[in-house]
């Protein structure tokens, strides 16, 4: 009887398999792989059944490749099997590595060539600084678009005395002291990831992180941050440590900066805007809570954050008719409804001026769901883009944040002091560039 | 051996194509990666296969004059001397107690020899609970002096916690090697032995470890390799090689390298150093300790 049943399953599966290919084959198709996993990936594939669902003629393939670096990794084994993928979604940092290597059609050659009228002008200009060429042509399209904000403990800050949200780190110091003072264990979250703490800040404050305008000049570009405002920032993180103003949460020791402001322990933490619908969704109850600006130091003429997440690449390669799928894509992801749907389901931010005009047009702000996610905009449109605030064009990017993270907890755990810390990364950096300048010898940067 | 009893094949060719499958294996598992991983170590290799440079020995200059890579050997050693010693040392006393029947042994002989067949990942997952220092197992020392243990920012704590954790899954293996061992040592010399008073400590120094010397040897030589090719997933899942690179193991900084900072030639030229050396410690232990034990 059940074998039956199950013979039975299994036939009407293998026939919806057979009608379902008897109509992909009208439809043209395409791979796209993604470096994001859980909620976010979920996410992903619901955009992908969005453009599945939105017409007849085009269909896409999404698969999740594990993390941004794992993406990466794969889709560069698969590359040199010639079995890669049609889109490929690369993190911020790999950016550099993506335009050396051409392996890719150039967005706007990719959208013309298949008939596309695209305003390129309608991505927002902080955001297509860092896909674009030193000429400002956008290579690939911003996906997944954010900037780095603070989260900040409201109801924890009025305990202590504290009427506003900290807007220098003289405030922060302040404020971490009276909350202290409250008994508040943990006033201040922090990691060893450099992107928040160091690239942010470093774009905020207007210095450069490397020479020839952090790297978009050249592939000579030399790590010049151990210095001034930066130094004085770090040698302060570590003061505030042994102040027991800060608390070190990595993911490592169970529970990350993110996750202990959401659980209400900490009560400032740095990170993504991307983390404001995981905090609303594992918030504990009750907890008053809202993202401001990154702080600068007082006297700092605030200038726009950075942009980060990743962009979608289109690879070299693969048959005509997909990249024809593949502009339908874009075009599809471009929309202002699109846009919508994106920044609804998750934390980013839109990435075109359409799709931001369509969001404050509906209240997307206004609504409760999404209080305090406007802070990410003003922070990220706040000045033109300036050579130290468009992007890092930096190669070995990923060693670079690994030497950070090592460099930082030997400083953290006393081993070294943050000045030594600071130099050898500085030294370890620039190692790195001088490594992938020569594996790139004679390549020029577009 | 007589040359009588050797079987002979006519033909020359059937030998050859008898072991032409096992040797395609070889080849293509082990020659043809190491192959071209000794020719990477020589050039500059581009990540998307762009093309590669000729540059003979300076990614071996650069592995070598880096401070870092030089503490990664330090540390690589420790680990596997630590781990090795310590699941030896666990094994050796479980089974004498397994061959000496102490009470309950028979339970434990089973359960012992399980936690090998657990993937490192999912003991680096287990394991990260329960020396997690605010959660975990170990937090009570936190809460008996704080700070007393934190494994995310002391490199010392890192370090114990992944010896700990890499001798635990050895343990069982080692075990199942010195009991079979223990159980082939004469009855009649123990037995000799416990008649002219010499007590059960004595007898396993003096008779039950000198016999069981060419086992342990074996193991050794098999935990110490294991130790520095086997600690990567252990390594990936409870410490990413930090804090401050003080896990950074070789096998995990050839990974980390290679494949996370898409530097395949220096990655190359670290897993040919890797290679050599435990290709040269299993020589060396081969060539000077092995004299020094007695099979026959």
């Amino acid at each position: 009887m059940l074998r039956k049943t199950a013979l039975a399953a299994g036939l009407i599966l293998a026939l919806g398999g057979a009608q379902a290919q008897a109509q992909g084959q009208q439809r043209q198709g395409f791979t796209f792989w993604y470096g994001l996993t859980g909620q976010l990936s979920e996410a992903v594939q619901s955009v992908c059944k969005r453009f599945n669902d939105s017409q007849a003629q085009y269909s896409v393939t999404c698969t999740s490749q594990g993390d941004y670096a794992k993406a990466l990794q794969n889709t560069i084994a698969a590359f040199r099997a010639n079995e890669q993928p049609t889109v490929v979604q690369v993190y911020d940092i790999g950016t550099a590595d993506l335009m050396l290597a051409g392996v890719y059609r150039p967005a706007r050659e990719l959208m013309a060539s298949q008939g596309h009228q695209v305003n390129w002008n309608n991505y927002l200009p902080p955001i297509a600084a860092y896909y674009a060429t030193s000429k400002g042509e956008m290579l690939s399209f911003p996906f997944n678009s954010s900037t780095a904000v603070m989260y900040w403990n409201r109801a924890a800050g009025q305990k202590a005395g504290i009427a506003e949200a900290p807007a220098t780190w003289e405030q922060v110091a302040e404020a971490a002291r009276k909350m202290k003072a409250a008994g508040h264990a943990c006033p201040i979250a922090m990691d060893f990831d450099s992107w928040a703490l160091f690239e942010q800040f470093a774009a905020i404050h207007n210095v450069p992180v490397a020479t020839r305008a952090n790297g978009y000049g050249g592939l000579d570009a030399e790590y010049v941050f151990n210095q001034g405002v930066i130094k004085k920032h770090f040698n302060n993180l570590l003061d505030w440590y042994k102040e027991g103003l800060i608390q070190i949460r990595t993911p490592q020791s169970g529970k990350d900066g993110i996750a202990s402001f959401a659980a209400g322990e900490c009560a400032m933490a740095f990170g993504s805007i991307a983390s404001h619908s995981t905090i609303r969704r594992t918030a504990a109850e009750g907890l008053d809570w809202t993202p401001v600006m990154v702080p600068v130091y007082e006297g700092t003429q605030r200038i726009n954050s950075r942009v980060g997440g990743a962009s979608l690449w289109t690879l070299k390669g693969r048959p005509e008719g997909e990249y024809k799928a593949a502009a339908a894509f874009f075009a599809f992801l471009a929309t202002p409804e699109s846009e919508e749907y994106w920044s609804t389901i998750t934390g980013y931010i839109p990435v075109t001026a359409a799709g931001q005009a369509r969001l404050e047009q509906n209240g997307f702000y206004k609504k409760p769901e999404n209080a305090g996610r406007e802070v990410a905009m003003q922070s990220l449109m706040l000045t033109e883009p300036t050579e130290n605030s468009r992007g890092l064009r930096l190669g070995n990017l990923t060693q670079f944040r690994a030497a950070y993270a090592n460099e930082m907890q030997a400083a953290f755990a006393g081993q070294k002091t943050m000045d030594q810390a600071l130099a050898a990364l500085q030294e370890q950096g620039n190692q790195l560039l001088r490594r992938f300048e020569q594996t790139y010898r004679g390549k020029q940067l577009p | 051996m007589s040359n009588t009893r050797r079987a002979l094949f006519r033909s020359t060719w059937l030998p050859w194509a008898l072991v032409l499958p096992q040797l395609l294996i070889i080849f293509v598992f082990f020659y043809w990666p190491t192959g071209e991983a000794l020719y990477w170590a020589f050039t500059l290799e581009q990540p998307w296969g762009g093309g590669n440079a000729w540059v003979g020995w300076q990614n071996f200059v650069s592995v070598f004059s880096s401070a870092g890579y030089w503490h990664s050997v330090r540390i690589s050693i420790l680990y596997a001397v630590a781990t090795t010693v310590l699941a030896i040392g666990v094994a050796l006393l479980l089974a004498l107690f397994v061959d000496r029947e102490v009470k309950g042994s028979r339970g434990y002989r089973l359960a012992a020899i399980w936690p090998y067949a657990i993937a490192a990942p999912a003991i680096g997952i287990v394991f990260r609970f329960v020396f997690d220092p605010r959660s975990g197992v170990f937090a009570f020392l936190n809460q008996a002096s704080p700070g007393m243990w934190d494994p995310t920012l002391n490199g010392n704590h890192a370090m114990t916690m992944l010896v700990l954790a890499g001798a635990w899954q050895l343990v069982s293996y080692n075990f199942v090697f010195l009991l079979a061992g223990l159980q082939s040592v004469p009855r009649a010399l123990v037995e000799a032995s416990a008649m002219d008073g010499a007590g059960p400590l004595r007898r396993m120094w003096d008779l039950q470890v000198p016999l069981l010397a060419p086992t342990l040897f074996f193991l050794a030589i098999i935990n110490m390799t294991d130790s520095f090719t086997h600690s990567f997933a252990l390594v990936d899942v409870m410490t990413s090689g930090g804090p401050a690179r003080s896990t950074d193991l070789m096998v995990y900084k050839i990974y980390s390298d290679g494949f996370k900072g898409l530097d395949y030639s220096g990655a190359a030229a670290q897993s040919i150093v890797l290679m050599l050396l435990v290709v040269g410690m299993t020589f060396l232990q081969f060539r000077f300790v092995e004299r020094k034990l007695h099979y026959k």
